[in-house]
């Protein structure tokens, strides 16, 4: 239905399972893919599977320094970046009065400054373009708040202000900046949830299930397609009615 | 006129769409030309790549005029 073909894509935390749907579903439309992740394995497995117009970039997202040289590092084996979809994020979870500063801040780093540096690092080839789509992959608890994730909230809710903001700025070029906030999806982040725990959340969830990895990658294929054109600055929920926002 | 010059008010013709005689050497980018804060900074990316040149930030900011432009290349390159 949505023709990639010719588009350039950079996803991060490709070697995920949300990260690596999205590839596949941006792939499979006909973008040429640059998998990034910390993992190299499985982003080298998903490249394997996958076979032609995949690239591997490794990245360390709490390393400053890698994130960025990464737009650059994808530039130069796709040859542009026309999409880039920052999905890598990282979880440190802890009551707020035992949070501590290191693990507010790497939460923040990973979650929130590399996605802040890499969208920066990408936009003057879009400019140049006067083409461009960023998916920001926040979460349903940077709108509704969750006891434990204080920082993962923060950070989630800050992308969805700084995909706006720079919606506003970029928007004149072509260039759009969306958010996609995916409920529970069934991933190694929800796989260690005890039953009793996922069971109190399906009760929440009106679709009455998990989402699937695929259901996300969906949202961000319809973002990043020329057909979105006029679509920016939004959050797309994809939470079974979970929250209604 | 210098060569620096020419090159510089081809790019800001091509880029703001403006007439080349309206590009004087006190022409505002901004006030004069048109530009918006995003061409301002979509200009000097273009002064970079045709001049080789690094224009850091706080330099960038300094540049308003046509002429402060070609000033600053001139001295830069």
């Amino acid at each position: 239905m949505f023709d990639l073909t010719g588009k350039n894509a950079l996803v991060t935390g490709a070697s995920g399972g949300i990260g690596a749907a999205i590839a596949r579903s941006l792939h499979a439309a006909g973008a040429t893919v640059g998998l990034s992740g910390t993992r190299v394995e499985p982003l080298e497995a998903l490249a394997a599977e996958l076979g032609e117009r995949a690239h591997v970039l490794p990245c360390n997202l709490s390393d400053a320094e890698a994130v960025d040289a990464l737009p650059k590092q994808a530039a130069e084996a796709m040859g542009s970046v026309d999409i880039l979809v920052n999905n890598a994020g990282i979880t440190r979870d802890n009551l707020f009065m035992r949070m501590s500063d290191e693990e507010w801040q790497s939460v923040l780093d990973v979650n929130l400054t590399a996605t802040f540096k890499l969208c920066k690092g990408v936009l003057r080839g879009m400019m140049k373009a006067r083409w461009g789509r960023i998916v920001n992959i926040s979460s349903v608890v940077g709108a509704t708040g969750n006891p434990g994730q204080g920082n993962y909230a923060a950070a989630k809710a800050g992308m969805v202000g700084m995909s706006k903001s720079l919606a506003y700025e970029v928007a004149s070029r072509g260039i759009t900046v969306n958010a996609v906030a995916p409920g529970f999806i069934e991933t190694a982040m929800t796989d260690k949830l005890t039953d009793d725990q996922k069971s109190a959340i399906l009760t929440q969830i009106p679709s009455g299930r998990m989402g699937t990895p695929e259901e996300i990658a969906a949202a961000v294929l319809y973002l990043s397609a020329p057909e979105a054109a006029y679509v920016t600055g939004t959050t797309l929920h994809v939470n079974g009615g979970m929250a209604m926002l | 006129m210098s060569d620096v010059a020419d090159r510089v008010k081809k790019i800001v013709v091509e880029h703001l769409g403006v007439e080349e005689d309206k590009v004087t050497e006190n022409a505002s980018f901004i006030d004069d030309l048109g530009a918006d804060s995003l061409d301002t900074v979509e200009l000097v990316m273009a002064f970079e790549e045709e001049f080789g040149i690094e224009i850091p930030d706080d330099a960038a900011e300094t540049i308003q005029t046509f002429g402060d432009a070609v000033k600053f290349i001139s001295d830069a390159s």
